[in-house]
Formats: structure tokens, sequence, C-alpha cells
């Protein structure tokens, strides 16, 4: 069903959980030599353009940037402004999430500079994309996937451009100082690692060494200073903050009280929650179950916010692991706490690596666009069939011990629980239980958590009675119908295809 | 008819499971229909079709319709339909919603109201998931929360939200308008299967004569219980005329707004300004054996205020308050819980009451004290409640060992 070849690479269908084996060896990039680099240190270049050129930006080249500035990201749109102003075309974007201030990449998309992007397509990108629009067939990939292609050689970068809250100018750089201070770097990681060329750009360069180095300047061939690069208030966001809607704060009770009956809050369990608003509450929720029976969690895995640092603050955690920070609390608290610790996609996702820690939280919150019954997952497309979200590291967070759901049964009258989700992104075997506000489906699988649940007063249900109860309400919707061509394909953790997403029929 | 275009209904940014009407009659021409909706993929063929239904129902051939949605369900969508198309024609024919089994239930005289959870009647986002939240009222609020020029479509939008959302199990309340208008909203909850109606503003007996007057003659099904609103000095004085007014009053609220306001005084947190009303409005509840019903608590962000508030509300005899949010009813639920101490004091004292039964004894006794029949059934009730929060099983008796 997955297409064999996508903009002229072969691919590998999904083949289940666990059963595809990686061969051979990792990827490298060129050897290097100090002989080419200046001995001072100093890799000042006096632009981005000139970084570019240098680095020798030309036609089909793959550029990467990553996405800790948000929706404030001020780098990603004028590199390809000046690919633009260069003539050059048909370059790979590779961003580890793109956002709605990267809208003006459309016209470089129209233009024939960008060929596709390889990375997540929201808002107007995803429209662009799911309209049938964009040249080459955009792909995919989770946070550790992202780790896994670019290690495994299966994406080449030719020139990453790391925009740095603080950076000297060897290349060493942070995102805990400076004006777009974001807390890490750790989606930038792999870019570091494995481009051909590395460009650190920053608006606040700092005398060598710049401490505390979470980009590495011996990998990096220039560094560019420049005015601004990025908008503080649209990184950080000021306003990560509980949910107030009494139906998702019912939501997130639930799942607490459900993991609590389950027997997951204990003592040096570990959870990882999202930083949307019901996340935060199921969070804020453990928080008070901890604090009644004076234990505490050994870790949290997170996208960091002001909840989480009480929490560590508190003492109701030992460390927070923290893959990106969500708000100014974060980056404070991961500037002065040695065990609020940065994290990448390689330690916390990559699935071709000796394990990662996703694999060993007790507990992850997610949320998800459409479950079926047999509980496989959509996260990337609305059920009109249109992109809407990237993965992020939602399908690596399936690896938790348990995996919760906790969703609303119908969004502005669509079903969340149907009968085939429109795009798969997560298998149901690793998806555990679904919270709605309606009742709870815990999956047959899971017979363990099933005994444990039998005397309880929580409202739970089948998988079938939810989507009963969700048509009931809402009525049957219509699919969405589409044409026959494959806009984008969702990788699984391990590279191979699990889905593919088609053109949307106007 | 002079009037040619109808408009019902909210749009906007903000406004979810809604949508808006704009309907005009015309001569000619057949249906124009224009749908703007962001389920218009999903939904927009069963829209359209609802819409064509319901013009046909009422003989409408020739019309333009606007109609932007926002994820409306099809008794919200065909409450707006039907308001607009009545501002149009004149006719009698409802177009109803099928009548959901599950909301097909009655309640009694004497059960717990200690939450009743206010919902604006012309909201229907708010009202769709009023009933998980598991408060023992729900009331679609007909009365204040309701703009003037709204008042119409609102009607619709309650007669349809009582027949077709679930309550999942809440008392089924309506709060009507004050005086005659009050009385012409019967017609659209009545045979509806409400379960409960508030009166605000009720100054008199004579108004809840008059009231149940028109209530019989729109020959309900199932018994339907009234709760007055006193929320005036006039009301205050009249409480417990109003409480002993009809076999179907069962609990007297008190309105602190209105009354401070008919006062001429401000209302304050401590709410010494309201004391007399509050304890001459219990005192006249209680002699008329009905629940008397404290005022809502209206900073909903304030749960430590709330929970002052309702322990003295508690301690001055009211059985209940009502919600403006839905987080604050589990916290009232929480103080009107008996403590472990009452539930152990009332399981010592009805043990002994059952004993004492059991072996046909008149007199019930504790070691070598009397026990008065009002304790007893004091206890009985602690026991009632206890088992209405889970807190002892339904045969306690059991195992119980004293």
């Amino acid at each position: 069903m997955v297409p064999e070849s996508i903009n002229g690479e072969k691919q590998i269908p999904y083949k289940g959980v666990g059963k595809h084996r990686p061969e051979g060896r990792k990827y490298a990039p060129p050897i290097a030599t100090c002989a080419d680099y200046p001995e001072s240190g100093d890799k000042r270049v006096a632009s981005l353009k000139e970084a570019l050129v240098k680095s020798g930006l030309k036609d089909g080249m793959t550029i990467s940037t990553h996405h800790h500035f948000r929706n404030g990201d001020l780098i990603a749109n004028q590199i390809f402004d000046i690919a633009s102003e260069l003539g050059v075309k048909d370059l790979r974007w590779f961003p580890s999430a793109s956002f709605p201030c990267h809208e003006p990449m459309i016209k470089h998309l129209e233009s024939g500079v960008i060929n596709r992007i390889e990375g997540s397509m929201n808002g107007a990108l995803g429209r662009f994309a799911s309209e049938g629009n964009m040249k080459g067939v955009g792909v995919l990939r989770s946070h550790g996937g992202r780790y896994q292609a670019v290690q495994d050689g299966e994406v080449h970068i030719d020139i990453a451009v790391i925009a740095a809250p603080a950076a000297d100018a060897f290349g060493n750089a942070n995102g805990v100082h400076g004006d777009a201070a974001c807390g890490l770097l750790g989606f930038a990681l792999a870019d570091s690692q494995f481009a051909d060329r590395v460009i650190v750009a920053t608006d606040n360069i700092v005398p060598f060494p710049c401490i505390p180095w979470q980009i590495h300047g011996n990998y990096v061939d220039y560094t560019v200073e420049v005015d601004k690069i990025g908008i503080p208030e649209k990184i950080i966001s000021g306003t990560t903050r509980i949910t107030k809607s009494p139906d998702r704060l019912r939501i997130a009770e639930l799942t607490a009280e459900f993991c609590d009956q389950a027997g997951i809050i204990q003592d040096g369990f570990s959870f990882q929650s999202g930083a949307g608003g019901t996340s935060l509450a199921v969070g804020e929720f453990f928080a008070n179950k901890l604090r009644e029976r004076k234990i505490k969690a050994r870790f949290v895995r997170a996208g960091s916010n002001k909840y989480l640092v009480k929490m560590l603050e508190e003492g109701l955690t030992d460390y927070i692991l923290d893959g990106q920070t969500f708000d100014l609390e974060g980056v404070r608290s991961m500037r002065d706490y040695p065990n609020h610790v940065n994290t990448s996609p390689f330690t916390s996702y990559n699935y071709h690596g000796k394990g990662n820690f996703a694999s060993m939280l007790d507990v992850v919150i997610l949320g998800a666009t459409e479950v079926d019954v047999n509980f496989n997952a959509n996260v990337v497309t609305h059920s009109d069939g249109y992109l809407l979200h990237g993965i992020g590291g939602w399908q690596n967070c399936l690896f938790g011990k348990t995996v919760v759901l906790p969703l609303p049964l119908f969004r502005d009258r669509i079903p969340v629980i149907v009968d085939e989700v429109t795009t798969i992104t997560g298998p149901g075997e690793l998806i555990d239980v679904i919270i709605t506000e309606r009742g709870i489906a815990i999956n047959p699988k899971r017979t363990d958590l099933i005994e444990k649940l039998k005397a309880s007063d929580l409202p739970i249900v089948s998988i079938e009675d939810l989507k009963a109860e969700a048509d009931k309400i809402c009525g049957i919707p219509k699919k969405p119908e589409f044409t026959d061509k494959v806009i984008a394909v969702i990788k699984w953790v391990d590279g191979t295809v699990i889905d593919s997403v088609r053109e949307v029929k106007k | 008819m002079t009037k040619q275009i109808a408009i019902a209904g909210n749009e906007g940014s903000r406004v979810r499971s809604d949508c808006r009407i704009e309907l005009e009659i015309l001569k000619s021409g057949g249906i124009q229909f224009q749908l703007k909706s962001k389920v218009k993929a999903l939904y927009g063929d069963k829209i359209q079709a609802l819409v064509f239904d319901m013009l046909d129902y009422f003989g409408i051939q020739n019309a333009r319709i606007d109609l932007v949605d926002a994820g409306a369900l099809d008794y919200i969508l065909a409450a707006r339909v039907e308001a607009a198309i009545k501002q149009l024609i004149d006719t009698d024919k409802e177009y109803l919603p099928e009548f959901l089994p599950e909301n097909q239930y009655t309640t009694t005289k004497d059960r717990f109201r200690f939450t009743r959870l206010y919902l604006p009647g012309n909201t229907p986002s708010m009202m769709l998931n009023a009933g998980l939240h598991s408060p023992d009222g729900v009331i679609l609020d007909l009365e204040d929360s309701v703009a003037p020029a709204r008042k119409e479509e609102a009607r619709y939008m309650v007669r349809n939200t009582l027949r077709a959302l679930s309550f999942y199990g809440a008392e089924r309340m309506v709060r009507i308008n004050q005086g005659d208008m009050g009385i012409e909203d019967l017609q659209f909850i009545i045979p509806h299967n409400v379960n409960l109606i508030l009166i605000p503003k009720c100054e008199t007996a004579a108004y809840i004569h008059k009231l149940e007057k028109a209530i019989d003659a729109l020959k309900p099904e199932h018994p339907v219980y009234l709760m007055p609103i006193i929320e005036s000095a006039l009301g205050v004085e009249n409480a417990y005329e109003i409480a002993s007014s009809s076999e179907n009053v069962v609990s007297l609220a008190i309105g602190l707004e209105d009354y401070t306001a008919d006062l001429g005084t401000q209302r304050t947190r401590e709410g010494k300004e309201s004391e007399w009303a509050r304890y001459r409005l219990v005192n006249a509840a209680k002699a008329a054996r009905i629940q008397p019903i404290d005022s809502v608590f209206s900073d909903v962000e304030d749960e430590e205020g709330l929970r002052n508030t309702v322990m003295v509300s508690k301690q001055m005899g009211f059985e209940g308050l009502g919600c403006i949010h839905p987080r604050q009813i589990a916290v009232i639920q929480d103080c009107f819980k008996p403590t472990e101490t009452e539930i152990d004091k009332a399981c010592k004292i009805a043990d002994a009451f059952h004993k004492a039964e059991e072996r046909g004894l008149g007199v019930v006794a504790l070691g070598s004290k009397m026990i008065d029949p009002p304790v007893v059934k004091r206890a009985i009730k602690t026991i009632d409640l206890a088992m209405k929060f889970n807190l002892i099983s339904k045969d306690w008796r059991k195992d119980y060992v004293n």
C-alpha cells in the first residue's frame, strides 16, 4: 500500500514493531582537518549569505534547521530567501519541525527554490502540501526518526544552520543564555554531528568558551553574528497554562486517577507529559498525588515548563530530563539546576541506538487526532485529510511502559474514535489506554491493566462502546476524498514507511 | 408577516458547537443554500439534508439560507433553523429532535440537591458535557444569562436540549423567566420532561398557584417540581407562604445578588447584610419540610473561599448551593459529605435502631442511653448521604460489628 519509492529513493515498507533489522555501519561526515580552520578559533564570517556560499550552497542540496525557536524563528526563512537570491533550486528543507512563521516558504516551494519539506507541515504549509502543490513528496519523521535517518545515512545533510541564543566564535553554542534563550539545542545535535557543513548563527556572541557547550564548536565550520535570531516572546511561550476547560480538566483528572489505580504512581516512578493544557493538568494532578503521599518521581521527561520546575523545586521529582523548554521558568531551571538535564533525540528517542530513555518511562501521556477501534492512532492529519501536526516525539514515546491518550470523545462534532484512522502514525499494539470525558477504554492486549482495574469505579468501557457513543452524538461523518497522488509519507521510528498521505480532492 | 430576513444563533472565532443562520423567504427560485463550516467535508451533506428537511416540513419552497457552522450537532442546528423560520412564518408545528430514551426519567421530591449547575440556555457548547460533571441538577437557564433579544431562540435551544442531549442522570432543571414570560416558557419545557422548574424573583404564593395551573394545562406525564428563588425583600417576608404553597415545591433557594440590590446594599463576602434573610429562608423551608438552598459563589477561581462559604452555609442549615462552573461541583459535594466521625456515630445509632426494630422494641437504646426519634432520623439521613458518596456500602450492616 505504501509507495516503494519516493523522490527517487527506495523505501522499505513498515514490517511491524521491532521487525526491521538495520544493517551496515552508520553514516559518517567527511574527515576534517584543523589545517583548514583558523588556529585562533575564530570562525566568524560576515553574513549568513557568506557562510552559505562558503559552505557551497548549490542546487539539490539538503539544508537543515532546528525548531527550538518555534514560532519565533527568524533564520530558516532567511536561508531560503538567500538561496532564492542566489538562484539556487530544488533544495530539500529538513527542519526538525515547521511553524506558522514559516508560511513564507510557500513562495520558495512555488518558485522551485525548495523541492520539498521533510519535517512537519502544519497550517498553511500543510494545506499547500495537502492540496498537491509541493513538487517533491514530503517525509514526516519523529524526533527520534530524524536522528535515526541522519545517523543511518538515509538523509544526508549538506548544510546545517544552527541558530543559537549564545555562541562563541569557535562555534560552541547553547540555548540557556541570551535574549532568544530557548533552554537547549538538542534537536540540532544530529545536524552538528553529521552534516557536511555546519553554520552556527547567533545574536549573542560571547568570548570563548561558551559554557555550557550544548553544541560543540569542533563540529562547526562557520559562525555568523546576526542582529536578531528570534522573537523571544514567540520562542518561549509566556503562557504555558493548565487548561481551564472543565471538560479537559475532567479528562486529566480521570487520567491521573486511572494511573493511580493502575499502581503506576509510586515512589521512584517516571512519566512524560506534554505542554498542552490537558497534559499540563495531568502533570499537576500527578504532583498533587505525590505531595499527598509524600513520595516523589525519579525523573520526568519533558518539554519543561513552570509546573515541572515547581515539582523539581518542591522535591517531587529528582530529575527533569528535558528535550525542549517551553517557558522562561524552564529556561531558568535548565540554566540553574544540575538536575534539570538537557537531552537530545539521540539519548531519548533514537531507535537505532543501544536503547533509549523513552522505553524506560513508566507512563507517557500523549495526544492524537484520531484513534481507531484497534487503538491505531493518527497525529499527523486532520479527519478531513489535511496535514495538521508533526509527529514530534510521539512515535518514540509509544515505547513507554504504559501509553495513555487522554482525548475528548469528539472535537467540533468530529469523533476522535473511528473505524479506521485517516493516517496511521502509531500501531495500536503500543497504545494502551484511551481516556475520554465519557469513558476509558483499555487495550485488550493489556490484560494486566484490565485485571488491576477490575473493581474500579472509573467508567471503563470498550473502545467500541466509545465509538458508538461518539457516533450517536455526532452522527457518522463522511470520509474525506483523496486523489491517487501521494503528497507525503510517514516514517516509523526505524526508517520504514508506515503510511502515506494523499492529495485531498477539492 | 412583514419581516423578510431572519437571523438566529451565533458565529465568531470563539463560538463552538453552534451556528448562525440567516434566512430569507423568497417568492421564487427554489432553495439557495450556502454553508460555511469547519466540518463541511465530513458533515456538509448531513447538514444540508437536515435544513432541507426542515424547510420542507414548514412548507417553505423558496428561500435563501446562509449558514455559518462551528460544529453544531443536529439538534443545535435544528433549534437555530426553527428559531429563524418562526420569525418569518406563523405556525404551531414543531420540528422536534428524537427524544433520547435515557432522558425519560423522573426524580423524587426528597432527592439530594447539593449542587445544581447553571448553564446559559442559549450557549449550546457549555451544555454538551454538563451532566458528566455529576451535579445533582443541570439548569438550562432562560432568564438572566440570556440577552432579551435572544429569549425566543433560547426557548428552542432549551427544548431541543431537553430532548436530545443526555443529562447523565442529573435532575433536569430549567430556570424560566419572570412573570408572564415564565408562563409562556412552559410550553417549551413541560412536554419535554423537565423534572424541576426554578422560579426566579418569586414573591408570592399566588404566582406559584398561577404557574401550577399553567403547568397542569400542559398535562405533564410526570410530576414537575418547583424551586422558587427568593430574591427580594418581599419574597423573604413571604418565604414560608411560598415554601408551603404547593406539594410540588421541593426547595427554596435564595438569590443574593438581587436581594442585596433590593435592600439597596452591596453583597459582601462575609454576607452580614443577608444573614437575616438566609436564616429566615432556612427556617421557612424547614418549617415546610423542604430543602433550603443557598445562593451561588461567584468567584470561580477561589476554591478556598468557596469551601469556607459552603461550610458556613451547611452549618446554617442549607442543603445545597448553585454552581456557576463545573469545577465548583466537587468542592461543594465534598463539603456536604458526612465526616468519618459523623458516619461512625450514625452507624451506631442506626444499628441500635434496626436491632430494636428486629426485636420488636419500641424504644431505641445505645448502651444505657435512650435515643430520641429525631436523632435516629438524622442518623439514617447521614447514612443515606454516606451511601450517595460511596463512603459506606449499601449493605453496611452485614458485617457491622459495634
